[in-house]
């Protein structure tokens, strides 16, 4: 029906056939240009301070712990070492002083550095349908790799994100009384509901039996065979692999407000191993605005836009009133402009003028800026 | 014993010369081919291959090698078995093909799957599908057409009697009976007719386009017998099948005689019998061998200068491709070597897989080749792949236009604007040069006669009120109750003398004279409903023979031994003795006729130059006619006239007897015979009686002066190759602007090449070699002088001092220096050359030029089919040219200048994200965004903007022609501006990847969001940014632009909501994202920030260095502005913009709103 309206149009109009539809002609005449930079400028400016301004209000305590909470400094292979010994206890208390009022909810955040969760390799190695089903095809699971099976049989869940799981925990003090932590409602509710199963069991997960399998390095966290993955929200966010080298992943929420002087005590189990690859751990407890995190970048940027529009906007006001051209001036016209040239005649020589006039208002500009 | 023996042994020269091996040939069988009676003909034997022997009514024998093809055609490719394969394999013909192939390929291959397996395959499939359909829709139509051929029935003579037979069944060697108004089936050679001299009458109009009827002979031999009534015995030996229609070479053999064939004897397939009862014949080419289906290849296919362009373009986006993957798989290689050891203990890289063996792991350099592998398959499309479909579709668009324009409409003719070259459209804006034919081209090639110069008396007197017959009156001539339509203007003087009795000398050469236009011709009456048509090759002809109808002289009836003639109401019959046709060395026609009274006399016409001045008695008042009809001559080409001059000769006894001998050898011979026809006619034709001259005039077609000097404004050359004589071109070159009164001629005529050399220099040196603006040249040379100026050491001289000529006229040329003069300049230079004729003459130089024009006019349509676009008129060049032309360059350019930057800048900000992700080949876009991307967010509006953005409107660009500079200048499409582009790209790029970068650093951010935000803001911010440059919005722009950007949207939001294995990954991630308010802030700086510099160097562009476009189009928001105030206050006159020496014809016209 659609079609055959079209192909009528198409045969019938002539004003069509004929290149002679209606049709608007913008041009960018000066008007229209300050306009459009004002106009950018007008929208910008008081975007960019909204934002920068929310940006600010935002609260956060970053804690980096990786090289504190190990007892020495020592060469890279020795934190290795450290790190993978599972007998050694490894744990750490970190305080954390409360500069700014609070509001809830508080998010408590792990942020990681240098960890490319976005390789190739990594980001690959998962089956969704094992997730969701608990059994997968043969294909579906090819992309676990190197963690796809274990004993013969196919690690559930497979691959090597869930097999890196983060798995160093906290546990808060406020003022030496223990803070609640809800760590419910941290993943999306559509993962949660459509991409990991409520029936599907890590059973034999290799991380659960770091002594029975020889060769294979514990990854990270174990995951409780009696848990369905659907409520293991910590590896459904973990799961959703971060799109950049440094990136957060929610822990849990605070839902009460932290005021300034508060002194927050965490017992940090330090046992996720960034030390391989000269990685860093903090651990970060933020407010959030309409605008997320604390990042001023939005702001600024938005406010340079909308200056940098102002002040084109402005130059082109100076150009309009130093050298106007008129609109449609015929004597702009090539073959005009070389005849002019050649008779030497003046008054055809507009353009030539112009073109001067406009290096002479650059040399101005860059006198005023010396 | 002579007369045997010359045809065999001419025969065997004959095939030596088609086997082009010269005398070796003829003298290894010249035994054979002296027992020409034999029933056993060795040299055919083992000539097989170059000899065709087909016997007459025993297709049995004939076929007995099966080496002649059947009947049956096939048009069609493919079957529909063979559909499949054969359609894959040419389709994989293209490169670009190719290099998908090999992308999916190594795609599959499990260390570079870098897309999913079904989202890589997509683009391959699509193309590949969709161009299926289209060649298998086009085939089926063929099929259609072939069925429908083949079933068509035709008379064969089997049985010993004529049967209906499907045309596919019939074979070479059979004999048909075809009648009036039938399609003949295949090539054969004529037998009998139904007319008792053999003559049948054929329209050729499938095959060359031409409708007037043509006239062929049944051998005399064989005329009197055909199947039913005599049984045929004998044989047909003639060439094997080739495409060339106007020749034939062969002779037919019965009962042993032989009789020489020549292309008069042969019916091509797809002529129509007209005129003629029924014809019988002999099949000798069938099916695939005719004549016709060699003819039937298409178009050979040019490439643009646009394209070529591009294509050193698309190579520098090949080497970008490869750095950048080199850059990718170094730095991976660099990365792994780094961390060789560790890398077992990344957790995001784990070498060891849980059996402890290496798991895809192939040290630092495997790696990196691996990588390097993967980012080829990752940044495909980088090479433009899609740019090469959507420019065939801009194209085909671009086509349809300038096909339904009705400014290139010519009614009379009904004919359109035919593009039969797809691929050039914007070589139409690019055109330096112009060649154009003259007659028929720049004139109507409508001939009419225009005055007389008899005894040296001119006869051009000629009053408006005995102008009779035109075509709408009903009071034309009437001819014996026959009603002819002509226009021709008499002259009373002349019409009173035809009625005064034959005494006075003056009377004798009036009547000679009208005999010789009456009879000396090859025009052939019919009659249509009692009505008398003229059927002529020569429009000239036609003319002359009007005009002697006219005056009382009506041919009535031709056939190939008499002519019939009406002499002032008198029927008179003429034995035609001998024809000597007209021929290009001789430049004249000779017909040699019994007269009533039983004597014999030559009748002569020809070009002044050939029947004047040397063959011309010294009779009585032959100087003093000689003078006075030289005088006339000159006269009538400075008026640009048509020249002819016409002479007669009584024969006497002796003279005739000596050259009738002659002339009848000759006409049989079949070697040598147009050589022999040559020096038959030399022998009569001397000594002639000069009777006088006439003019025909040839209209200039409407507007050819204001398109010439329309296209003399805008910048183009235009040359005029012509055939007439120097005065004529001058004088025609006068009335269509090609000349104007300041401009400086330039003539060289040189008999030899040393004085042609010693001109072209002193002309170089007197006017340099440069184009200066104050004085204009104009070259004008004629057909002497140009063979030696087209020889290899003078050609420098030429070129340059034409190129020094803002006009050139050659005159006297011929065909092929039309196309030496074209392929001079095409060689010399890097502009582009268009030529534009409407005649067969034409054909060499149409194909030689870059692009070539054919006007459908009176001349048949052989131009038309070897040329790339077809016009009605030569008017309808200037707006061909300077509308379409332009438009199509400009959408052209941008557009391509357009999908560059749409692909790499895509493809770059791919790359920045891989310096990010350890060099390893992911990307954050879905795999199914990744695909799409080309094909369905961003592909619509560049294909509506390549068809319908219009930066001018038709009128100012025709009131301003030296804006077409433009395009000649390469100023849409050049290395500057693509390096520009590459440098927006660039910037682009950056913009959007770090925007989005420098927000979600340290955030929560998953691949997929930030992957979802990427693609949103690429796609918004490519159709933004041609939403920039589009100049002309109608709502189909609206729709395609805005469209795009609402269905990629919803594209994302559906991708996204999916649950299938494929797209879980990906399940809900949009909806989260626009959920955001930071998505959309990002999206909107994004936009900004990447356009900032565009948007800037636009502006300051147009204003400090405006481009002419620019300032015209400024001009037409003026006067639209000024129109609209006008309507509005209803003021006596709109100011408007005067514009210095170019007409604008926009002033009072109302701007298209």
């Amino acid at each position: 029906m659609f079609l055959l309206f079209f192909i009528l149009f198409f045969l019938l109009d002539s004003r069509f056939t004929q290149q002679e539809l209606p049709a608007c002609k913008p041009m960018l005449t000066t008007g229209w240009v300050i306009s459009i930079f004002m106009a950018v400028g007008v929208l910008f400016i008081p975007l960019g301070a909204c934002a920068l301004n929310s940006s600010k209000k935002v609260v956060e305590i970053v804690d980096q712990y990786e090289t504190v909470c190990i007892p020495s400094a020592g060469t890279k292979e020795a934190r290795v070492q450290y790190i993978q010994d599972i007998s050694t206890a490894k744990a750490c208390t970190r305080q954390l002083l409360v500069t700014k009022n609070m509001a809830k909810p508080i998010y408590v955040y792990y942020e990681l550095h240098n960890f490319f969760q976005n390789h190739r390799r990594y980001v690959k190695s998962r089956s969704d349908q094992q997730l969701l089903y608990g059994n997968a095809s043969e294909s579906s699971m090819a992309n676990c790799d190197p963690q796809r099976l274990i004993a013969g049989k196919p690690i559930v869940p497979c691959g090597l994100i869930a097999w890196s799981l983060f798995n160093d925990t906290y546990s808060f003090k406020l003022n030496s009384v223990a803070l609640v932590i809800n760590r419910k409602g941290i993943a999306w509710d559509s993962d949660r509901k459509d991409k990991f199963g409520g029936s599907v069991y890590p059973s034999n997960f290799p991380n659960n039996y770091p002594a029975a399998t020889n060769g294979s390095i514990i990854g990270g966290a174990s995951l409780d065979p009696n848990t369905p993955l659907n409520a293991n929200e910590d590896l459904i966010v973990w799961m959703r692999t971060a799109a950049l080298p440094v990136f957060r992943k929610l822990w849990g929420k605070i839902e009460r407000d932290l005021y300034a002087g508060d002194l927050i005590t965490v017992d940090i189990n330090n046992v996720y191993n960034v030390y391989s690859f000269h990685g860093k751990k903090k651990l970060v407890l933020a407010t959030t605005s309409w605008l997320g995190g604390k990042n001023h970048f939005l702001g600024i940027a938005y406010l340079v836009v909308g200056g940098l529009s102002i002040a084109m906007a402005m130059v082109f006001v100076g150009i309009q009133i130093k050298c106007p051209r008129p609109l449609g001036d015929p004597s702009y016209l090539s073959w005009n402009k070389n005849k002019g040239r050649d008779l030497n005649t003046s008054p055809s020589a507009t353009g030539v003028h112009f073109e001067v006039c406009g290096t002479f208002m650059f040399l101005e500009v860059k006198a005023l800026c010396s | 014993m002579q007369s045997e023996n010359a045809p065999a042994t001419a025969r065997s020269r004959l095939f030596s010369v088609i086997s082009s091996k010269g005398p070796q040939a003829h003298d290894r069988h010249p035994s054979s081919s002296s027992g020409a009676g034999g029933p056993a003909l060795p040299a055919a034997r083992t000539d097989a291959r170059k000899e065709r022997v087909v016997y007459v009514d025993n297709p049995g024998r004939t076929n007995e090698n099966f080496e002649f093809s059947g009947n049956k055609v096939r048009t069609s490719k493919y079957t529909l078995i063979s559909f499949l394969p054969r359609n894959l394999f040419e389709q994989f013909h293209r490169v670009a093909y190719i290099y998908f192939l090999l992308i999916v390929i190594l795609n599959q291959i499990p260390q570079l799957a870098v897309f999913g397996r079904l989202a890589s395959l997509f683009p391959l499939l699509f193309v590949l599908v969709v161009t299926a359909i289209k060649d298998g829709y086009e085939d089926w139509g063929r099929h259609r057409s072939d069925r429908e051929e083949n079933n068509r029935l035709s008379w064969v003579f089997q049985n010993g009697r004529f049967e209906p037979k499907r045309w596919k069944k019939i074979e070479a060697g059979e004999v048909v009976k075809i009648f009036q108004d039938e399609s003949i089936p295949c090539d054969i050679v004529l037998l009998g007719t139904s007319d008792a001299n053999g003559v049948a009458y054929v329209q050729t109009i499938n095959l060359d386009g031409e409708t007037n009827l043509k006239t062929r002979y049944a051998r005399q031999e064989s005329a009197s017998k055909h199947p039913g009534l005599a049984p045929i015995t004998g044989k047909v030996v003639c060439e094997p099948p080739n495409r060339n229609i106007y020749d034939f070479v062969a002779y037919l053999e019965i009962d042993d005689t032989q009789a020489p064939l020549g292309p008069n004897n042969i019916i091509l397939r797809g002529c129509v019998l007209k005129n003629t009862a029924w014809i019988v014949g002999v099949v000798v080419y069938a099916g695939k061998e005719t004549k016709a289906m060699l003819n039937s290849s298409g178009a050979q296919s040019k490439r643009s200068r646009l394209e070529q362009h591009m294509n050193k373009e698309t190579l520098w986006l090949s080497f970008f491709l490869l750095i950048i993957c080199i850059a990718g798989g170094v730095g991976m290689g660099k990365w792994v070597h780094d961390h060789d050891s560790d890398l077992n203990n990344f957790p995001y890289y784990k070498k060891r897989d849980t059996a402890d063996k290496k798991f895809m792991y192939y040290g630092p350099f495997g790696e990196g080749v691996f990588a390097f592998l993967s980012f080829i398959i990752m940044f495909q499309i980088m090479i433009p792949i899609s740019l090469y479909i959507s420019m065939e579709l801009v194209r085909l668009g671009q086509s349809y236009f300038m096909v339904r324009d009705v400014e290139m409409f010519h009614a009379p003719s009904n004919s359109r604007l035919q593009c039969r070259a797809l691929n050039i459209n914007e070589d139409l804006g690019q055109v330096k040069y112009i060649f154009s034919d003259k007659t028929g081209t720049l004139t109507e090639n409508k001939m009419e006669f225009h005055s007389a110069s008899i005894g040296g008396v001119d006869y051009s007197n000629v009053l408006a009120a005995k102008i009779s017959g035109t075509s709408d009156s009903s009071d034309g001539m009437q001819v014996e109750g026959s009603h002819l339509k002509s226009g021709v203007r008499l002259d009373p003087n002349l019409l009173e003398l035809l009625q005064t009795e034959v005494t006075s000398s003056e009377a004798t050469f009036v009547h000679r004279y009208m005999l010789v236009l009456a009879a000396c011709n090859t025009v052939v009456p019919t009659r249509h409903s009692g009505s008398l048509q003229y059927q002529a090759e020569s429009p000239d002809e036609q003319a002359l023979v009007f005009a002697a109808s006219a005056y009382g002289y009506t041919l009535l009836d031709r056939t190939t031994s008499t002519i019939v003639l009406d002499v002032l109401g008198e029927q008179k019959s003429y034995k035609i003795v001998g024809i000597h046709e007209f021929d290009s060395v001789r430049k004249r026609m000779s017909i040699v006729v019994e007269c009533p009274d039983n004597t014999y006399k030559l009748l002569v016409k020809g070009a002044d130059t050939a029947s004047g001045s040397g063959s011309l008695a010294d009779g009585h008042l032959q100087a003093g006619v000689l003078f006075a009809t030289q005088r006339h001559l000159d006269f009538y080409s400075t008026q640009g006239l048509r020249t002819l001059v016409v002479a007669f000769k009584d024969l006497g006894q002796p003279e005739f007897e000596e050259w009738h001998e002659k002339y009848k050898r000759a006409s049989t011979a079949l070697v040598d015979r147009v050589k022999l026809l040559r020096e038959a006619a030399s022998l009569i034709e001397r000594n002639l009686a000069l009777l006088g001259a006439t003019a025909i005039e040839d209209r200039l077609q409407d507007g050819v002066p204001e398109t010439i000097s329309s296209l003399r404004n805008s910048g183009i050359k235009v040359w005029v190759l012509t055939g007439d004589k120097q005065e004529t071109a001058i004088s025609i070159g006068f009335s269509c602007a090609l000349l104007t009164p300041d401009m400086e001629k330039v003539i060289v005529n040189a008999n030899t090449k040393e004085l042609c050399v010693e001109k072209l220099k002193s002309a170089i040196r007197e006017h340099g070699i440069t184009e200066t603006k104050d004085k204009q040249l104009a070259l004008i040379i004629d057909g002497n002088s140009l063979v030696h100026a087209l020889s290899p050491d003078v050609e420098e001289l030429l070129f340059d001092l034409a190129v020094a000529c803002r006009i050139v006229i050659c005159c006297r040329v011929a065909p092929l220096q039309k196309a030496g003069i074209v392929s001079l300049m095409k060689r010399r230079t890097k502009d582009m050359t268009l030529a534009i004729g409407d005649g067969a003459n034409d054909v060499s130089m149409i194909q030689t030029a870059d692009v070539g024009i054919g006007l459908s006019g009176q001349e048949g349509r052989q131009a038309v089919m070897a040329s790339d676009f077809a016009l009605g008129q030569f008017r309808f060049l200037k707006r061909l040219l300077l509308v379409h032309g332009h438009w199509n360059y400009q959408r052209l350019a941008y557009m391509v200048l357009y999908n560059f930057y749409r692909n790499a800048v895509f493809v770059m900000m791919l790359f920045w994200y891989i310096l990010h992700t350890a060099f390893s080949a992911q990307t954050a876009l879905f795999d199914w965004n990744l695909m799409f991307y080309s094909l369905i967010y961003t592909s619509v509006p560049t294909i509506v903007v390549g068809i319908l953005d219009k930066d001018l409107s038709h009128k100012t660009l025709l009131g301003l022609p030296p804006l077409y500079g433009v395009g000649q200048r390469n100023e849409s499409y050049n290395s500057v501006l693509f390096w520009a582009t590459m440098l927006d790209t660039l910037w682009q790029s950056l913009v959007l990847f770090y925007v989005p970068f420098f927000t979600f650093q340290g955030t929560t951010i998953d691949i997929w969001g930030m992957g979802c935000l990427w693609a949103a803001a690429v796609v918004v911010l490519v159709n933004l940014h041609l939403a920039m440059d589009v100049l002309h919005w109608t709502w189909i722009t609206h729709a395609a632009i805005w469209g795009s950007i609402v269905v990629s949207f919803a594209c994302f939001f559906v991708l996204d909501a999916l649950t299938d294995k494929g797209f879980i990954a990906h399940y809900r991630v949009m909806f989260h994202m626009a959920s955001t308010a930071v998505f959309w802030l990002n999206i909107l700086l994004v936009i900004v920030v990447a356009l900032l510099p565009r948007f800037c160097a636009k502006v300051l562009m147009q204003k400090f260095w405006p481009s002419d476009l620019h300032i015209a189009r400024e001009l037409e928001l003026k006067n639209r502005a000024a129109i609209s105030e006008f309507v509005k206050s209803s003021a006596p006159s709109p100011r408007m913009v005067e514009l210095d020496d170019v007409p604008y014809s926009d002033k009072e016209s109302k701007e298209d709103e």
